[in-house]
């Protein structure tokens, strides 16, 4: 028996990671040094979140999901052109500051105000998905704060697979200590489940799903509210590059003995 | 005046304090001693006695939780134990280690008492104020933070401090052991999964990291690929030496994209970006050629040494102590044989 979930991913966008980041001192705290102009993608672990979700509507007809992301409009859009290929959603952007710097709490708080006021948004079907952690801020501690403001009591981090039962049930595997998978039954939804990795790839680039998709994007990009995020009383001290630089020793000429000699020596030294 | 409550918690056997937890003690005695505060140590336990008994020689004030809905690592009733026990000690700053179990509650713990919360904390400094230090967009950016918001609950990766070890003595567990309401509970934990393709490979507690990267399934000298002579050398290694594995992610992707693999490996083996960045006193990097697992996998790795065809890769100068330009397959296959033999 198919039930008809609310989904609602909680995504940020983040530097590629290939890119060479540099920290610089902004007016509003610290930033990245051409933040704003660097290539963009939606965060990884995020993006899991969403692809699973939207798996999981396409299994339960009546399903919707919702994106929720927060950043500048512009990169919003940008990022968006690329997303909005992959799956089915309806984008609820919030115009607010880039980077992984602002707050986690107030982050939160701004999402949280934002999937409240979802128009048709029926909590008792809420699955509130999201990575476990980002790649820009890497607390792992939004998402668990916007479950927390939303009132949802049962959450779940490091997912890796739900597993939707006839009862309304599902079963929910977590990473844990030891390369590990805690499973765990919950009676059904609301509930908040922070992804890993997942096991579904990045879905092949639709362009029927893309426009489908740019029709509401769009409008609701250009009524995007802006907002400002409060620091909270948080202070960076310092914001550095790591310094430390190793002395490298390259041995080119010596035969496979000889460096398995050495690595045996180097491997039993305490 | 600071006031400061570690929390702590008991492994899968309900009885015994995590490692992590007792790093945590340890990192809240030098902050208490530093600043001149109390110290108080909460336990979350299915069981205390043994616990507590740990804890005895902590020269703290104990408090904790237990019973069998504490055995299992549930968001629900973690988080009821965490908040009864902040709201019985009342502490300006909360330490807790960044367990699965405890970052899965520790945020919502900080927002039901008014509180704010970092994680990742790698280190604990200040003179005037307390500072935590920790790492932004995946290790790549080093940051020192404060916060004058109270209580803040900070989450001490694994690994930063010594575990606490004093002399075991009984505690009268009635006497630290306080209430909890616990809400209805929609949730049961009904076991523990090891993935069947990498049992024995993933070892947090081993003191070297086995990186093995892409190279190990490209075409080699003779033109073709040996994957599964790769796995097997990789494999008899990880036996003789009790190394954990890593991987880069281009060598977990490849299994998604169709090419020859190694069957163990999986996303939970991936070290960088997207993956963990273990700690461990050494680390042997493997036909690793990109920045993820040489720079951001390897950030909290003592000793590194890579094996690697390409003398000119610059993404271990500067970053390995030593590198050797040699096939890594036969470079192995002699390791295995004098580990082995040894």
């Amino acid at each position: 028996m198919a039930y008809a979930l609310h989904i609602v991913v909680c995504a940020r966008i983040v530097p590629d990671p290939l890119q060479t980041l540099e920290p610089i001192t902004t007016p509003t705290g610290p930033g990245i040094k051409n933040e704003m102009v660097l290539p963009a993608v939606l965060d990884p672990w995020a993006a899991s979140a969403l692809y699973e979700a939207a798996n999981l509507a396409a299994k339960n007809p009546g399903s919707k999901l919702w994106l929720v992301s927060l950043g500048p409009k512009a990169k919003l859009q940008q990022v968006m052109m690329t997303i909005a290929q992959k799956v089915a959603f309806e984008l609820v952007p919030i115009d607010g500051p880039i980077g992984g710097f602002p707050d986690a709490h107030a982050t939160a708080a701004a999402l949280a105000s934002a999937i409240e006021i979802i128009p048709g948004l029926d909590r008792s079907k809420l699955l509130l998905f999201g990575g476990w952690e980002s790649a820009s801020r890497g607390a792992g501690v939004t998402l668990q704060l916007v479950g927390e403001r939303l009132g949802v009591t049962d959450q779940f981090q490091g997912v890796d697979r739900i597993e939707l039962r006839d009862d309304g049930s599902f079963e929910v595997l977590e990473r844990v200590e030891g390369g590990k998978h805690q499973v765990s039954v919950c009676a059904g939804t609301p509930a908040v489940l922070g992804w890993a990795t997942g096991n579904l790839g990045e879905p092949r680039n639709n362009p029927q799903i893309g426009m489908a998709n740019m029709r509401t994007i769009m409008p609701a990009l250009q009524k995007a509210k802006t907002i400002a995020l409060a620091t909270d009383g948080l202070r960076y001290v310092s914001v550095t590059l790591p310094k430390q630089q190793r002395t490298t020793r390259i041995e080119k000429n010596m035969t496979p003995d000889e460096v398995a000699a050495e690595l045996v020596a180097w491997i039993g030294a305490e | 005046m600071e006031s400061i409550l570690v929390l702590t918690h008991a492994d899968d056997s309900g009885t015994i304090l995590t490692k992590a937890s007792l790093e945590g003690v340890t990192a809240g005695k030098e902050l208490a001693t530093r600043l001149g505060a109390t110290l108080t140590i909460g336990i979350v336990a299915k069981h205390l006695n043994d616990a507590a008994a740990q804890l005895a020689s902590a020269e703290s004030k104990l408090l904790a939780v237990q019973g069998e809905p504490y055995l299992q690592a549930r968001f629900a009733t973690d988080a009821a134990a965490c908040e009864a026990l902040w709201r019985a000690a009342q502490a300006t700053i909360v330490l807790a280690p960044h367990s699965t179990r405890f970052a899965r509650v520790m945020a919502a713990v900080a927002h039901r008492v008014g509180g704010a919360i970092d994680t990742h904390v790698t280190a604990i400094g200040g003179t005037e104020n307390v500072e935590a230090a920790r790492w932004f967009y995946r290790q790549r950016i080093e940051t020192a933070l404060t916060r004058t918001t109270r209580p803040w609950f900070l989450l001490l990766d694994a690994g930063t401090h010594t575990p606490f070890t004093g002399e075991a003595a009984n505690a009268n567990v009635d006497e630290i052991a306080i209430a909890v309401e616990l809400p209805a509970l929609r949730t049961e934990v009904t076991g523990v999964r090891a993935p069947q393709q990498c049992q024995q490979t993933i070892r947090p507690d081993a003191k070297m990291l086995f990186v093995a990267g892409a190279g190990w399934t490209k075409k080699q000298p003779d033109g073709q690929v040996h994957v599964e002579e790769a796995g097997k050398l990789i494999q008899e290694f990880l036996a003789a030496s009790g190394a954990s594995l890593g991987s880069s992610k281009s060598l977990v992707d490849q299994g998604g994209e169709g090419n020859s693999v190694l069957p163990f490996l999986t996303h939970l083996n991936q070290v960088g970006q997207t993956g963990s960045t273990p700690r461990h006193a050494k680390g042997l990097a493997t036909c690793c050629h990109g920045e993820e697992p040489n720079v951001v996998g390897w950030r909290f790795i003592g000793e590194r040494r890579a094996v690697s065809l390409d003398p000119n890769c610059g993404w271990t100068r500067g970053k390995a102590d030593v590198v050797y330009v040699a096939d890594a397959f036969k470079v192995m296959a002699k390791v295995n044989e004098l580990l082995i033999a040894d």
